[in-house]
């Protein structure tokens, strides 16, 4: 390592690892929850649906930085392939991490569930009582939660053999402390994934 | 042989750091794939998910797509609730606040297919919408008679598998049943019950009540176990069981249309009541009853004006999951709920996606003609 590590936005940093928590989380409590019947799957719900709503709200934050700040480039040795994978699968977690809080809003108001987050807070209807809409929306809802945790898992093993194999810059440019050599900003050419 | 020299210790390392590093990837992606399948229960078959309950209503009660998993035959209301301001002791809750709070809902036999006759000796239901003031929503599903059969959800799988009919008899297999009941006293007791009980000659003249207990809380953060029941203003009279036959060959639907008919002379009032457990009352099982002279607050009436068919009533594309409560109502420790509220989603979800068929009012028509819901 021998040129300087770019690292991502403190912003960016921040959002990615609160985020990364709060998400991986909630694939666990998802599978988990419809998969029992016991006091556990009350609490789950229970922890679910607010959880939900507040990884709404980040990602929009989230998309506002990424908006506003370029991430560091990508190594400018990665085979292209690699480049557009980077490219494609942050896209996909980004827009998964949208989608999937607004189809559990969407679903629980087409199926009638009014969508309370805690004690006497709830949300409006997102679209009205239908279905039709219901079934479709449950379906996509286990279906894009699964090809979420199989990109992150894609995700995971990238920035791992970044990290083992590569021993490249990517890794270090999103840990939440700093290390040493690190500039903060855009510039440079030993950074990141486009994330 | 040997080779000519040993490689140096950070030759060897070199060599060996690309394969660790693939095998360590490949540990910790499998490490949270294993973790993730074990969340899942996927590793767990023994586990009981709402799915696993829906699958053995299905097996139970045989396929009936575009319906409930149970109390499959039923037909909507809509009334409203009149609170006398007697509730706000117990509970925050708007809708106990005094004046009223529109209600929908849903009377239905759980009888296991959508086209039975009414004559039968299956528990009768109601559940309740009551959307407040303020847009929270408690829903409850009640039934006629005060317990529930099982305490468990592990028990109620059991029961519904010892009772399914056997594809060469289409009835129980009288062994299996036999075991079951000897193994549960509970689900004994609860069949006396039911013989004991009278049955109600309407479903305008009957108790309904919410089977598990919950909590009220009140505004000062009080938590009170509660039960509550519907207690009709409508004279009982009880049906002569033996009659059933006779009753369903001049009107398979009579239960229903005798619905109709009295909403079609006017409203129809039950007395929402709250029962106060006392120490040692148990909250956590749904086969054992309060003793009779348990505290009652009688909070308000429910007043039922309207009924429509589920085509075009507002109660067939909701679940009356138990556990949509608004603040100031809670869940009890009751196992029960969560099984229910789980295994209601998964109906929800399957029926959804299924065409729907017509209900067995739509199909044979009904005198009088339900009343247009209200938009």
């Amino acid at each position: 390592m021998s040129t300087p590590v770019v690292k991502f936005n403190v912003y960016a940093r921040l959002l990615h690892w609160s985020m990364a928590v709060m998400i991986i989380a909630m694939l666990f409590i998802g599978v988990g929850m419809v998969s029992t019947t016991t006091e556990a799957y009350a609490q789950l719900v229970a922890i679910h649906k607010p959880l939900g709503a507040a990884i709404l709200l980040l990602v929009l934050i989230r998309l506002g930085v990424r908006f506003s700040h370029k991430p560091p480039p990508l190594p400018g040795d990665l085979p292209a392939w690699q480049r557009h994978a980077a490219t494609l699968s942050h896209w996909l977690l980004y827009a998964l991490m949208l989608l999937m809080p607004l189809i559990g809003w969407a679903m629980l108001s087409a199926g009638g569930y009014p969508v309370t987050l805690l004690d006497g807070l709830q949300l409006p209807a997102l679209v009205p009582i239908d279905p039709a809409l219901f079934a479709f929306l449950r379906g996509a809802h286990r279906y894009l939660a699964l090809l979420l945790f199989a990109t992150f898992l894609l995700h995971l093993a990238a920035a791992l053999f970044h990290a083992l194999i590569r021993r490249d810059n990517v890794l270090p440019s999103m840990l939440p402390w700093s290390s040493r050599g690190a500039r903060n900003g855009s510039q440079g050419d030993a950074g990141m994934p486009p994330e | 042989m040997h080779p000519p020299s040993r490689p140096s210790l950070q030759e060897r390392f070199r060599r060996y750091r690309q394969p660790a590093g693939f095998a360590l990837i490949a540990l910790v992606i499998g490490v949270i794939v294993a973790a993730f399948a074990a969340s899942a229960g996927w590793l767990t078959p023994s586990r009981l998910s709402g799915a696993d309950v829906a699958d053995t209503l299905e097996q139970h009660n045989g396929a009936h797509p575009g319906f409930r998993r149970a109390h499959q035959k039923g037909v909507c209301v809509i009334g409203h609730f009149d609170s006398n301001g007697q509730g706000q002791a117990l509970s925050k809750a708007g809708v106990f606040a005094p004046g009223r709070t529109p209600v929908f809902g849903r009377f239905a036999l759980a009888v296991g297919t959508p086209y039975s006759p009414d004559g039968v000796p299956a528990p009768r239901s109601l559940a309740l919408n009551f959307t407040q003031a303020d847009g929270e929503v408690w829903r409850m599903a009640m039934n006629h008679v005060p317990l529930f059969p099982v305490a468990t959800v592990r028990d109620f799988v059991a029961l519904q598998q010892a009772t399914a009919p056997v594809p060469d008899t289409g009835k129980p297999d009288p062994a299996r049943v036999a075991a079951f009941m000897a193994a549960h006293p509970e689900t004994r007791a609860f069949g006396a019950l039911m013989k004991s009980t009278p049955t109600p000659s309407s479903f305008a003249n009957g108790n309904y009540y919410s089977i598990n207990a919950f909590r009220f809380v009140d505004a000062g953060g009080r938590s009170r176990t509660v039960r509550w029941s519907l207690a009709p203003e409508a004279a009982f009279v009880a049906l002569d069981r033996s009659r059933f036959d006779a009753l369903n060959a001049q009107d398979p639907n009579f239960l229903f249309n005798d619905l109709l008919t009295r909403l079609h002379a006017g409203p129809q009032r039950w007395h929402l009541l709250i029962t106060l457990a006392e120490p040692g009352d148990r909250s956590d099982n749904a086969t054992v009853q309060w003793p009779a002279d348990r505290t009652r607050v009688d909070v308000g009436t429910l007043v039922i004006e309207q009924a429509a068919l589920e085509e075009n009533g507002p109660c067939r594309n909701v679940t009356f999951d138990p556990l949509v409560l608004p603040a100031g109502i809670a869940a009890s420790d009751d196992p029960l709920l969560s099984a229910r509220s789980a295994a209601y989603a998964v109906s929800l979800r399957r029926r959804s996606g299924e065409p729907p068929r017509p209900s067995a009012l739509a199909r044979d028509g009904v005198a009088p003609a339900p009343m247009e819901p209200r938009p």
